[in-house]
């Protein structure tokens, strides 16, 4: 969707702030809701990272400005359990479980918290797939404009660039956010000079990777 | 919020209703339910005042999911732990430490980076696919995810604001080097200046140059002069940089 959090070179956003020995939470709920939202994961429930990030991009644009980081997520978690099927709206509405609701049992306790963190869930599938494009192929990024998630950035579309590298078949986030399927396809590094991208003020040296998949992607 | 159960129960219970209220207003009409004041658009959108009901709200959530046998508080408390005192950018140094003092480690680094990296023990959620960027005398590397917030939590642990910002989101693409400048790094033009936007499930570590005049250094002290942002790529490894962001 061509959202406010599509804002690869957008202006008027002010200097980058840099604060200098920053804690990892500067809240403590900011922790319980980073926490929260990776335990809720973990079990039952249908979700993955494609509809995680579409539910924070449909927040209406004012309100994803304004809010931070995890304010974003505290909007989202809600959301999340409802639709993993976890706890009914009502039960948000109320604050408590529905009366006569069955208890579940933790999936994960403390212990298990190491191993949780460490395990590797990579969207990397090892399918044969074909490879529409090869390295050092011109391409062209496909100036489309899906209403749904999708992770090719607005300042891309329409614009040639130079695959770099084939990185192998990755679960497709536009279908994957809506539940649609994994449709796994090649996923490329793309290469576009900054001047493609900015025009002629832009460096002649510069320019910006992005790492796009098949269906993003048009022969030149 | 591992007090709560010391709590009096009529407190407790008064703090739950409170919450639940503020939680089924924010999700209804989440435009409403905050009641924030202070605007400060002019210079600085990542520190916006947090309304006051957030962590109410917060708390409100996780009653719920415990009261529901979704989740174990405990747990919750293992994860924040583990990203405040354990997983962080000290993780990405010692890899970049490694590469700069043993060449062959450095060479499986830059070949197979998710397993050279998983040999230091740093492996999880989102860094499942990592590629790393070598930086050169010619060659500078940068960082970034304009679409949301990608970041290679393994090596460099949760990241920092400024790089969640809208600032460092809209500029780094089309102005990488006005942001390198305000990271104090002003490039030469005949560097080559090569952004990386955080697209896809691949995450990205930079290996920054190891500076000059640090041959007699240790393994561990020249971990010790990496930074978290010189492995985002918004700064050098200086020889006296030591320690912090």
């Amino acid at each position: 969707m061509n959202g406010v959090h599509d804002m690869g070179g957008m202006h008027g956003m002010g200097p980058v702030v840099h604060e200098k020995d920053e804690p990892v939470f500067h809240e403590e709920w900011e922790g319980r809701v980073y926490a929260l939202t990776r335990l809720v994961r973990v079990g039952r429930g249908r979700w993955n990272i494609d509809a995680g990030r579409y539910e924070i991009e449909r927040i209406p644009p004012a309100e994803y400005l304004r809010m931070s980081y995890y304010e974003r997520w505290l909007v989202r978690l809600p959301i999340q359990v409802v639709k993993m099927g976890l706890v009914t709206q009502a039960e948000i509405d109320s604050g408590a479980p529905a009366p006569g609701s069955a208890k579940a049992t933790p999936q994960l306790t403390a212990a298990m918290v190491p191993a949780m963190i460490e395990r590797r869930v990579s969207t990397r599938r090892e399918v044969r797939v074909r490879a529409t494009f090869k390295s050092g192929q011109r391409v062209r990024a496909r100036n489309i404009h899906p209403s749904g998630h999708t992770r090719l950035p607005r300042y891309a579309r329409g614009k040639l660039g130079t695959v770099a590298e084939d990185r192998g078949v990755y679960v497709f986030p536009d279908t994957n956010a809506e539940f649609l399927g994994e449709k796994p396809q090649h996923l490329y590094s793309v290469r576009f000079t900054a001047r493609e991208l900015w025009g002629e003020r832009a460096s002649s040296r510069d320019s910006v990777y992005l790492d796009l998949w098949d269906d993003y992607l048009e022969r030149v | 919020m591992a007090n709560d159960k010391k709590r009096p129960v009529g407190r407790r219970g008064f703090l739950k209703d409170a919450a639940a209220t503020a939680a089924a207003a924010f999700v209804a009409e989440p435009s409403a339910a905050h009641g924030h004041t202070h605007h400060d658009h002019d210079h600085d959108h990542q520190h916006q005042a947090v309304p006051s009901d957030v962590a109410l709200r917060v708390k409100a959530l996780e009653s719920l999911l415990v009261e529901k046998g979704l989740i174990d508080r405990a747990a919750l408390d293992a994860v924040v732990d583990s990203y405040e005192t354990k997983i962080g950018p000290r993780n990405g140094a010692r890899v970049v430490a490694r590469a700069w003092v043993d060449a062959a480690y450095r060479k499986r680094l830059l070949a197979d980076p998710t397993a050279a990296i998983a040999e230091l023990g740093y492996t999880g959620g989102q860094g499942e696919d990592m590629v790393v960027l070598e930086n050169s005398p010619k060659i500078h590397n940068l960082v970034v995810c304009t679409l949301c917030s990608c970041y290679p939590w393994p090596v460099l642990g949760l990241p920092p604001v400024w790089y969640k910002s809208a600032p460092y989101r809209s500029r780094a693409v089309i102005d990488p080097r006005g942001v390198l400048r305000e990271f104090g790094l002003d490039l030469p033009e005949d560097v080559e200046v090569r952004v990386w936007d955080s697209t896809a499930e691949v995450r990205y570590l930079v290996l920054p140059e190891r500076p000059a005049g640090t041959d007699h250094l240790s393994e561990e002290a020249l971990a010790a002069l990496v930074t978290r942002d010189s492995m985002i790529g918004v700064t050098k490894v200086s020889p006296q940089t030591g320690g912090r962001a």
